[in-house]
């Protein structure tokens, strides 16, 4: 199986909008907003003293050998929108690791395509003049980090280290769990003043070719852009983005109520949707991002890992959680997940039942369109 | 003592005004057509509604106008200020330059001068960097040929010290005159959006004053010795002197005003409003007679910002909206504009509009003759029109009860009286001018948007620390102090931050000081 779209060589200016959307639609409501990672690599490309493009590898084309780096920024959106990157956070970042490591990286790779981190990697491509993997760790976005094909399929938690803007870095060796990770290095984050750029973990190019999930930065990019030839056309661009995903359309309404609630620092809550022209409603659950959505019956139609897409109806760009608000027109996407989600070690740490829904996946249809 | 007011709104086809006495009854009312140079058509419209009125020029206590030079100037790259546009919060933010989002016309038309240095604060009002004197003096000396400064430090929502140092730091290198602009009296959390309206309001400051002063000397001239307010963005009114400093806040008052003024019309103070201008309909939405304002962020002349703006929806539909029968039975966008009175049916032209359906419907009596069409196409355009006006409406409601509609606006005739998820539908005596109206009732108010830190403080007391600001804020504006009243309190606590942190956003208001 695979997605019918061709794969970049390389990222320009000309794609960064169409990345944009597309990373917005496959952050399943959350991940955070791609717009200021977007005008951070414009900035960077603009930039005479950088590169005019990204490289990027395609995963299957890694040597075995090659070492390959995760990078992005960590921390709370609201205040990334007032304090956002000084620049070369994540790069000092990446030395560190190199450093602590004796290692010498030679690609970087987005730990989720699915929102803002999907550019993180880009930018740092520019200035270090790595290649970037065609590929993420999701397929999409989930609230923690041990929700990552990395760290599930068994990518040890060696070397890590997050800086600020001032250049006050923390390095982490040798924690006993990614969850543990998340914990420390958010805590540490807060106390940087609520942003910080990591860098972890290392991985073989053998490691990443398997369990990284293929293609992704090209896929987002050329979701973005069949949403933009639609719109530019005068044809459905939902339609458009739906069909290149190869997923369904759930659901066609406008939002009559939303729900929210703040615990352990995650936004949580619930939409409700009704049907323009019947009666039938589709209730979805939200943490941070789309997780589970019901029927009229309080039938699960479609749970994670499995993608929950909300986007405008008229324009095909999608609505954020944070964004939800009565009397918005929508429609709904599921799309199938990446095959690496849904096997039985997957399911484990970002199936319903490790989101507290005590059912079990039950997947969407699947054709030969997909991951 | 009577005391007698004049509201005037500048529209994009019309120039509207009315008198008021004391006791808001409406005395005069008229529309003429808006002059390029605006000022000219102000002061038409203001001597005939002196004229019909009988009130005399010496018995004028106050005049209140809602005027588009600011947004024109805007559209236009007209009159704008040269800026030195100075972000304080490096190390952080270094990676997005400021004005990267502009047009380049635009950002060519300020000057692009731009320039980060280091500075600024934490979410929780902690340092983020120690600001550097030296190099901001050295760079406003590098900017020694701006006509205005705008100045953004990163959380000055929070902590205002580095602005406010900065500025004196301008005033000390170049003096008194050059106007600043600090983005905290500007906008909210945010920083490029809030960056970019500082920026603008610092572009507008010239073409402000130019345009204030204008209509102060054409007052002078007809003996007019009466208070001059201007209508700004949320529904109240502001000081000359504060209109010229802060001239980004005049950009949306027009659909403030018809919003305000809708209300105290049909005496509804929650509901819907929908005003249908010569080319489109303005849909907003009332909350405790104020206009409800826009939660996400509003692009002016194609830049983000985030200052205060009303909540509205604009719909390509109005009077002089084009008919056609093409494509099934469709209505606008495209308009006649103010040429309504050349090229519509009704008076003599060629083109079918909005206003000719129902003239030849009866509805209404205008223009030279009566057009002839189909009664078919009539009721298929009033579908059209009800359909795309209905979903508005229902898009600016926040629950599925019923809500009153207010229909204003001179294409009022436009929008049927019966609206799906409307409780009652009011279309109130003086329709056609409740945007002056509304300029002419409004009060003066103050406001505080600030994020607080419940670590230092309760959350009783950081209410009434906002309080007591928003209410010092509006006796600075003009208003009588017995009359101030906090007429709303907006409490959202921060998702993803620590210590407490809630943002806390209070507006005060009260009529004029007598």
């Amino acid at each position: 199986m695979s997605f019918d779209i061709p794969h970049l060589t390389e990222v320009t200016l000309d794609d960064l909008e169409a990345l944009g959307i597309g990373a917005g639609i496959l952050g399943t409501g959350g991940g955070g907003n791609p717009r200021l990672g977007r005008l951070r690599l414009q900035t960077l490309l603009e930039d005479d003293a950088y590169p005019d493009s990204v490289e990027l590898v395609d995963p299957r084309d890694l040597p075995a050998d090659a070492t390959v780096a995760s990078v992005g920024g960590m921390g709370a959106p609201t205040i990334s929108v007032e304090k956002f990157a000084g620049g070369d956070e994540e790069v000092q970042s990446l030395r560190a690791i190199e450093d602590l490591s004796g290692e010498t990286v030679d690609a970087l790779i987005p730990g989720e395509i699915g929102g803002a981190n999907s550019m993180a990697p880009l930018c740092v491509a520019a200035m270090t003049d790595l290649p970037v993997v065609d590929a993420d760790g999701m397929g999409r976005a989930f609230p923690e980090l041990q929700m990552d094909t990395f760290f599930i399929y068994g990518t040890p938690v060696n070397y890590a280290a997050t800086t600020d803007e001032r250049g006050n870095q923390v390095v982490y060796r040798d924690i006993d769990s990614a969850k543990r990770l998340e914990d420390l290095a958010r805590a540490i984050t807060v106390q940087m003043g609520g942003r910080s750029g990591y860098a972890f973990p290392l991985m073989t190019g053998e490691f990443v070719s398997e369990y990284a999930v293929p293609h992704t930065v090209s896929l987002a990019t050329e979701l973005g852009r069949a949403v933009e030839r639609a719109r530019d056309a005068g044809t459905d661009p939902v339609d458009a983005g739906r069909e290149l995903l190869g997923g369904e359309e759930l659901f066609a309404g406008k939002i009559v109520d939303v729900h929210r609630r703040n615990r352990d620092g995650f936004a949580l809550g619930s939409v409700t949707l009704t049907g323009l022209d019947e009666d039938a409603t589709l209730e979805i659950e939200f943490q941070n991002e789309f997780l589970v959505a019901r029927d009229d019956d309080g039938d699960l139609l479609t749970t994670v890992p499995d993608l929950i897409c909300l986007v405008d109806t008229d324009t095909g760009a999608p609505v954020m959680t944070d964004a939800l608000r009565y009397g918005q027109r929508v429609r709904v996407l599921g799309v199938p997940a990446p095959e690496l989600l849904t096997t039985p070690e997957a399911l484990d740490v970002i199936g319903p039942e490790a989101f507290g829904y005590d059912v079990p996946y039950d997947p969407l249809p699947r054709d030969e369109t997909g991951w | 003592m009577t005391d007698y007011r004049i509201g005037i709104d500048v529209g994009g086809t019309n120039t509207d005004a009315v008198v008021m006495d004391g006791d808001d009854n409406l005395l005069a009312k008229t529309k003429t057509p808006t002059t390029e140079d605006i000022t000219s058509g102000i002061l038409s419209a203001l001597d005939v509604v002196l004229d019909d009125s009988g009130v005399s020029e010496d018995e004028l206590d106050y005049v209140m106008l809602g005027t588009t030079h600011a947004t024109n100037a805007i559209t236009e790259r007209r009159g704008l200020n040269e800026v030195g546009v100075i972000r304080i919060g490096a190390p952080a933010t270094q990676s997005i330059r400021p004005l990267l989002e502009w047009p380049d016309d635009l950002a060519e038309a300020i000057g692009n001068n731009v320039a980060i240095l280091d500075g600024g604060h934490e979410f929780d009002g902690r340092l983020l960097n120690d600001l550097n004197e030296e190099q901001v003096r050295a760079q406003i000396r590098e900017f020694a040929d701006v006509d205005a400064f705008a100045v953004t430090s990163v959380f000055s929502p929070v902590r205002d010290d580095h602005e406010t140092r900065v500025a004196e730091l301008i005033r000390e290198e170049v003096g008194d005159d050059v106007p600043i602009s600090v983005s905290n009296e500007i906008g909210s959390v945010g920083l490029l959006e809030r960056e970019n309206a500082t920026a603008l309001n610092a572009a507008l400051t010239s073409v402000a004053s130019e345009a204030a002063n204008a209509f102060v000397e054409a007052m002078d001239e007809r003996g007019i010795d009466a208070n001059l307010y201007f209508g700004q963005n949320d529904g109240t009114l502001m000081s000359v002197d504060y209109a010229i400093r802060y001239p980004i806040f005049t950009v949306a008052s027009g659909p403030s005003n018809s919003v305000r003024g809708a209300a105290y019309l049909s005496a509804v103070e929650n509901g819907i409003i929908v005003d249908v201008g010569g080319t489109t309909t303005d849909v907003g939405a009332v909350t405790e007679g104020f206009p409800r304002e826009s939660s996400v962020a509003v692009e002016i002349g194609e830049v983000k910002t985030n200052f205060r703006m009303p909540d509205i929806i604009a719909i390509g539909i109005g009077g002089g909206s084009i008919v056609s029968t093409d494509d099934g039975v469709t209505v606008g966008p495209q308009s006649v504009g103010y040429k309504l009175t050349e090229e519509a049916r009704c008076f003599g032209g060629e083109t079918l509009t909005a206003t000719d359906l129902e003239v030849a419907a009866g509805t209404i009596d205008i223009g030279s003759e009566t057009p002839d069409v189909d009664a078919e196409i009539v009721e298929a355009a009033r579908e059209y029109v009800r359909e795309r006006v209905e979903r508005e409406v229902d898009r600016m409601k926040t629950s599925a009860e019923p809500v009153p509609v207010v229909i204003v606006g001179g294409g009022s005739i436009l929008v049927p009286d019966d609206i799906a998820g409307a409780s009652e539908v009011h279309k109130p005596d003086h329709y056609e001018v409740a945007n002056a109206v509304g300029v002419a009732i409004a009060q003066v108010s103050g406001e505080v948007d600030r994020i607080y830190s419940l670590d230092e403080m309760d959350r009783e007391e950081a209410i009434q620390h906002a309080k007591d600001e928003a209410t010092d804020n509006a006796l600075a504006a003009g208003a009588d102090a017995d009359s101030v009243d906090i007429v709303d309190v907006e409490e959202v606590p921060l998702s993803y931050l620590p210590g407490n942190a809630v943002r806390i956003k209070v507006k005060a208001a009260g009529a004029l000081d007598h």
